[in-house]
C-alpha cells in the first residue's frame, strides 16, 4: 500500500485532493432490466421500446435474471459482499426522458455491498505503487431515455431506446488522492468489467460513465465539501476533472470563499467544470420500495453458478504470468490490462507450446515479446486493433516456432512477418517459397567470413588492437553477405574463430 | 318464461349449452338493457358489437360441436380500469380520455379467451379512487336502488366499482369485473345487493390494469350469486409471468368444490369491528349472519384484531403514497391528455396537463402521497405505516389460529345519497373501515347480501378468509346466501 504524495501547491500551503467515483456501467444483456426490449447501440430512435419502457398504463416491471446475474458476478470479481436479499426502490422525479416518472433503483438495500479494487500506478514497479481502493456498493438501476434538442426549432424529441436499460452503479469509497489514482481506478474497473463480461466498457458509446466527487483539504484535516461532476465519459476526462476541480476549489478556499456542494458538468472543449445545480435545488426523490416488485432473493445455487462462471481475473492472471510464465512485471501488466489481449496472448501461447512440443513457460517470453513489439508495432502502423489483426494467433505461433527451431533467424522472421501482413500467407510457405531458410552450412559461411575480413583488413587490425566492439560489425557484415539466412550462432562461432 | 337477462351466469352458461337459447339471444337481451339504462350512467363505452361477436362465435362453436370455453355465451361488463385492446380505456379520467390501448389486460384476455363477450366499459371512480362513484370524469353512476320513503334521491352505487355494481343489480349484465384496493369490489356490492370477491393478493394478474396502489390492487368478479363469482374467479385467476407479484400456484376448482356445509369450521367475530355507535341495522344484520353460519354447522368464537383502528389511517398513507408515484406517468408526453399553454416549457406542460387531467380526489391523494414520501416525513408516515401494516397482517394470522374465517359487516351503512358525503373526504373514507384491513393483509374477502334495511336498501356481510383459502370464503358466503334468500331487486325507474 502506498500513500499518494500528490499535492496542490496553494498560496497557503499544500492541499490534498480527495476523490470518489460513482461509475454507471451498462450491463451487457440482450434485454432491458425490466422489459423484454432489446438493447442494441445505435438503433433508430424508439425502435427498442416495449410497452413497459414507454410506461403505458397498467404495465409492470419483471426483473431480467441475466442483468441480476451480471451484477452479482461483477460483485464477486471485486471480492465484494453479495447481498442475498436486496430490494428495488423508486426514485421519483419528472423528466421527459423518464416515462414512468420514477427510476427503479436500489437505494436502501443494494445487491452488492463492500468490495475492493487494487490499482497499480507504475506497472514497472508494482510492489511500490499498488493501492487498494474500497468499493462502497454496487446497485442495479434503470437508465433513462434521451432528449434530442436538435431535431426541430421549437420542440424537443424523446428517444426511449435507452429507457429501462440495466445499469450497475459502482460507488467507490473516497479513497483516491490524485488524478492518476482516479484514472487508474477507472481503467482497472473497466478491465475487470470486460474480463467478467458484465459491461463492454465502451465509454465513447456511453456504456460506461463516471460521476466524479472531488473535495480538497489540508493534509490531515477532515474531508472538505465535495462537488459532483456528472457523466464524465473517458479516463482522460476524469483525470482532467479532478485536476481542474481541485485547483478551482483551492482557489475558492484560498480566496476566503466556501466550496458549494453542487452538481457540476464538465466541458471537454474548454476543459472546465460548470455549476449545474446546487444542493438547494436538489430534487426530493421520495424514494420508497417499488410495490410492483418483490424483494430480490438469491439462492445458493444461483450464487454458485455465478461464481463458477467467473473467468480468471486480471490480478490473478497477472500474477500467474509473472510467477508461472516468468514474464516481466511490465509485460505481465500490459498483456493482462485488457481481456482481449490476454485472450489473444493465451491462444498464441497455447499454439506455440503445441507446435514446439514445449511447456507454455518455455515459449512465454518469446511469445510475449513478439506480440508486444512485432505485432503491436505492425498493428499500430496499420491502425488496427488486435481483433482486426491480419495475422492470427496460430500463424504467429507458427512463425515463432520457425525461429525457435532454427529454420529462420530473428531478422528473417521480421521479413516473413511483413510478408504475412501483406499477403496473408502462412509463414512456413513464405519461408519455403522465398528460400529464406537459414543455413548452417559452415563452408559457405566460412567463405563469407573470410571475404568480410579480407575486405575490412583495417578493422581487423583495430579489433586485434583491442577494439572488441567491432566484433558485432563483422557478424553483421557476414549476415548481410549471407542475406540474413545464416544461422547467427554459427556465424558468431566462425567469426570468432577466424579472428583468432 | 324468465327474461334471459334475469338469469345468473351459471344459468346462462348451462342453458346455452343445453340449447334452451342461443348466445346471440342473451347478448341481444343485455345489449337492449344497456341501451335502455343511460340514466344509470353505468357505462363509459358501450360495446354491443363486441358482445354479439363473442355470442356468435359461441353459437358457431356450439353448432360445430367444438369445445366451449367456461364462459361461452356469457356477456359481461368490464370495469374501465382494465386495458382493452382497441377499446378506449380511461380509468374514468379526463387524463386518459381517448386512450385506446394496443394491448389487452391479462385478466380481461382470460375472460375473452373463455368465451365471454364484452357489453361495454363500466364507469368507476376516477383512477379507482372513491367510495361512491362520484369522482368519475364521466359523471356519477346512479344506483338502481331507491329508498322506500317515496323520495327520489339518487343513491350512490358504491365505489370504486360502482358502474359494475349498478349494472349488475339493474340486470344490465349478469356479471362484471371489479378491482379492489381498499374495498372497491365489496362496498359497491354491499350497496347494491350483489356479491363480489377480492381474492388473495396475487391470484389475479395486475398486468394491464391501470394501477392505483400496486401493493393493494386486486381484480375480482362481481355477480348476483356466489356460484357466479366462483365461475368468474376461476377464469380470472392464474400465474402471469408479466406480473412479478402474481402467485405461481394452480387455480383451484372453486365452483366444483362449493359447499354450504360448514361443519367443523370455526367463524371468528372480531370484536373491534363493533365500535360504539355502529349502525343498529348493520349490527342486527351481523347478528343474523352469525346465526346463519351457526345454522350451517359452524362454531362461532370471538376474536381480537387489536390494530384494526389503525387500518384506515395506514391505508390512507400507503395507498396514496403508491398512487402518487404510479400516476406520475400521466405527464402529457406520450399518450393521453396534453395541455401545452402558449410558450410553455416542460414544467408548465406537466402542471397544466395534470391540473386539467386529474379530478380533485385524485389530486388530493397525489398530494397526500407526495407529502408522506417526502424527505423528513417518510419515516414518520410511510415507514410507520408499513410497520402497522405488518401488525395488522399479524393480527389476522393470530386470529386464524383460532378460526377458519371471519364474519364482519361490509360497510358501516347502506347506500347514501349522491352528494351527501362528497364535501367531507374523511366521512367518505370511513366507508372503507371494514374492508381495508383485509386489503392491507392481502387476504381474500367477499361481500354477500343479507337483506334490506328499513329504508329498503340492501345491506350485506363480509367474509374474510385465510390467504389462498378462497374456497372457505366462497362456501361461507354460499351458506349465508342460501339462508338470507336475498331476492330483492330494484324497481325499474330508469
Amino acid at each position: 500500500m502506498t500513500e499518494s504524495t500528490y499535492r496542490i501547491q496553494g498560496a497557503t500551503g499544500e492541499w490534498e485532493v480527495v476523490i470518489g467515483l460513482e461509475v454507471h456501467a451498462q450491463v451487457t444483456s440482450n434485454a432491458k432490466l425490466f422489459s423484454g426490449a432489446a438493447t442494441a447501440f445505435g438503433a433508430e430512435p424508439n425502435t427498442q421500446v416495449s410497452l413497459v419502457d414507454a410506461a403505458m398504463p397498467g404495465m409492470l416491471p419483471v426483473p431480467n435474471r441475466e442483468c441480476i446475474r451480471q451484477a452479482v458476478r461483477t460483485g464477486m470479481a471485486i471480492d465484494a459482499q453479495i447481498n442475498k436479499w436486496s430490494r428495488f426502490d423508486r426514485k421519483n422525479y419528472f423528466y421527459a426522458d423518464l416515462p414512468q416518472g420514477y427510476q427503479i433503483s436500489q437505494l436502501y438495500h443494494p445487491i452488492v455491498g463492500e468490495g475492493q479494487i487494487a490499482i497499480t500506478l507504475d506497472e514497472k514497479n508494482p510492489e511500490t505503487s499498488t493501492k487498494v481502493i474500497g468499493v462502497e456498493r454496487i446497485h442495479v438501476e434503470q437508465d433513462a431515455g434521451k432528449l434530442m434538442h436538435d431535431q426541430h426549432p421549437t420542440s424537443s424529441y424523446v428517444d426511449l431506446n435507452r429507457s429501462g436499460v440495466a445499469l450497475m452503479e459502482i460507488v467507490s469509497k473516497p479513497d483516491m488522492r490524485s488524478p492518476a489514482e482516479a484514472g487508474a481506478y477507472l481503467s482497472k474497473l473497466r478491465t475487470i468489467l470486460r474480463y467478467v463480461g458484465s459491461c463492454d466498457g465502451n465509454m465513447d458509446q456511453g456504456s460506461m460513465r463516471a460521476d466524479v466527487n472531488v473535495s480538497v483539504r489540508k493534509p490531515g484535516e477532515p474531508f472538505g465539501t465535495r462537488t459532483e461532476t456528472k457523466n464524465v465519459n473517458s479516463v482522460r476526462f476524469v483525470m482532467a476533472v479532478v485536476e481542474h476541480e481541485a485547483s478551482r476549489q483551492v482557489d475558492v478556499l484560498e480566496a476566503g470563499g466556501k466550496v458549494v456542494q453542487e452538481t457540476r458538468l464538465y466541458d471537454p472543449d474548454r476543459n472546465e467544470t460548470r455549476s449545474m445545480r446546487s444542493k438547494e435545488d436538489a430534487h426530493d426523490y421520495r424514494y420508497f420500495p417499488d410495490p410492483d416488485l418483490l424483494p430480490l432473493e438469491l439462492d445458493d445455487a444461483f450464487l454458485e453458478d455465478c461464481r463458477q462462471s467467473l473467468p480468471e481475473l486480471p490480478d490473478a492472471k497477472r500474477a500467474r504470468y509473472e510467477g508461472d510464465l516468468g514474464l516481466s512485471a511490465y509485460n505481465a501488466a500490459t498483456l493482462t490490462a485488457d481481456a482481449d489481449t490476454a485472450r489473444w496472448f493465451e491462444a498464441l501461447l497455447a499454439e506455440a507450446a503445441r507446435i514446439q512440443k514445449k511447456g507454455e513457460s518455455d515459449v512465454a517470453k518469446a511469445s510475449a515479446n513478439w506480440l508486444l513489439s512485432e505485432l503491436y508495432g505492425a498493428l499500430n502502423r496499420l491502425g488496427k486493433s488486435l481483433e482486426e489483426s491480419p495475422v492470427s494467433a496460430g500463424e504467429g505461433a507458427e512463425l515463432l516456432a520457425l525461429v525457435a527451431d532454427g529454420t529462420i533467424s530473428g531478422t528473417i522472421a521480421k521479413q516473413v512477418f511483413e510478408i504475412m501482413l501483406e499477403t496473408g500467407d502462412k509463414p512456413g510457405r513464405i519461408v519455403e517459397e522465398k528460400g529464406l531458410k537459414q543455413t548452417s552450412d559452415t563452408g559457405a559461411i566460412e567463405a563469407a567470413v573470410a571475404k568480410v575480413l579480407a575486405d575490412n583488413a583495417d578493422k581487423v587490425e583495430q579489433y586485434r588492437g583491442g577494439k572488441e566492439a567491432l566484433f558485432g560489425f563483422f557478424v553483421g557484415q557476414t549476415m548481410k553477405a549471407m542475406q540474413g539466412k545464416a544461422n547467427p550462432q554459427v556465424v558468431n562461432e566462425l567469426v570468432k574463430k577466424a579472428l583468432g | 318464461m324468465t327474461e334471459l337477462t334475469d338469469l345468473t351466469v351459471a344459468e346462462i352458461r348451462d342453458g346455452f349449452r343445453a340449447g334452451d337459447f342461443s348466445a346471440r339471444e342473451v347478448a341481444e337481451g343485455f345489449n337492449a338493457n344497456v341501451a335502455a339504462a343511460k340514466a344509470l350512467n353505468a357505462f363509459i363505452v358501450e360495446t354491443p358489437e363486441k358482445a354479439l361477436e363473442a355470442a356468435d362465435a359461441a353459437d358457431r362453436a356450439k353448432a360445430a360441436g367444438e369445445a366451449l370455453g367456461a364462459l361461452a355465451g356469457v356477456p359481461i361488463g368490464m370495469k374501465d380500469l382494465f386495458c382493452t385492446q382497441g377499446v378506449q380505456t380511461t380509468a374514468a379520467s379526463h387524463m386518459l380520455e381517448g386512450f385506446v390501448p394496443t394491448y389487452e389486460s391479462t385478466v380481461s384476455g382470460k375472460l375473452w379467451a373463455a368465451g365471454a363477450g364484452m357489453l361495454g366499459k363500466l364507469n368507476l371512480d376516477q383512477f379507482a379512487m372513491g367510495s361512491s362513484n362520484e369522482t368519475s370524469y364521466y359523471g356519477n353512476v346512479i344506483s338502481p336502488w331507491r329508498r322506500n320513503d317515496g323520495g327520489n334521491a339518487a343513491l350512490a352505487p358504491g365505489g370504486s366499482s360502482g358502474g359494475s355494481s349498478s349494472a349488475i343489480s339493474a340486470r344490465l349484465c349478469p356479471a362484471a369485473t371489479g378491482t379492489d384496493t381498499g374495498g372497491s369490489i365489496r362496498q359497491p356490492a354491499a350497496f347494491t345487493g350483489i356479491s363480489g370477491i377480492k381474492p388473495t393478493y396475487g391470484r389475479c394478474s395486475r398486468w394491464g390494469i391501470v394501477a392505483f396502489a400496486s401493493s393493494l390492487d386486486q381484480a375480482g368478479p362481481m355477480a348476483r350469486t356466489v356460484r357466479d363469482n366462483a365461475i368468474l374467479l376461476e377464469v380470472m385467476s392464474g400465474f402471469d409471468p408479466k406480473d412479478s407479484t402474481s402467485l405461481d400456484l394452480p387455480v383451484p376448482q372453486w365452483e366444483a368444490n362449493l359447499s354450504s356445509d360448514l361443519k367443523g369450521k370455526t367463524v371468528g367475530i372480531p370484536k373491534e369491528y363493533r365500535p360504539d355507535g355502529l349502525n343498529a341495522e348493520i349490527s342486527a344484520m351481523w347478528d343474523r349472519g352469525i346465526e346463519w353460519l351457526k345454522d350451517a354447522g359452524a362454531n362461532v368464537v370471538e376474536v381480537s384484531l387489536p390494530h384494526t383502528k389503525y387500518a384506515l389511517p395506514t391505508y390512507y398513507i400507503i395507498a396514496p403514497a403508491e398512487a402518487s408515484s404510479n400516476l406520475a406517468r400521466y405527464d402529457g408526453v406520450r399518450y393521453g391528455q396534453r395541455d401545452l399553454p402558449d410558450g410553455a416549457g416542460l414544467q408548465d406542460m406537466y402542471a397544466a396537463t395534470r391540473a386539467a387531467g386529474f379530478g380533485p380526489e385524485v389530486k388530493r391523494r397525489i398530494m397526500i402521497g407526495t407529502y408522506v414520501l417526502s424527505a423528513g416525513f417518510y419515516d414518520a408516515y410511510y415507514t410507520q405505516a408499513q410497520k402497522v401494516r405488518a401488525l395488522i397482517a399479524r393480527d389476522f394470522e393470530l386470529a386464524f389460529e383460532k378460526c377458519d374465517l371471519l364474519l364482519t359487516p361490509t360497510a358501516p351503512s347502506a347506500s347514501f345519497a349522491l352528494g351527501e358525503k362528497q364535501a367531507d373526504p374523511l366521512a367518505m373514507y370511513l366507508n372503507d373501515v371494514f374492508t381495508v384491513p383485509a386489503s392491507l393483509a392481502g387476504l381474500p374477502a367477499m361481500a354477500v347480501p343479507g337483506g334490506l334495511d328499513a329504508a329498503g336498501l340492501p345491506i350485506g356481510l363480509q367474509i374474510i378468509g385465510k390467504a389462498l383459502d378462497e374456497q372457505t370464503v366462497l362456501n361461507a358466503s354460499l351458506a349465508i346466501e342460501e339462508r338470507a334468500g336475498f331476492s330483492a331487486r330494484p324497481d325499474k325507474w330508469w
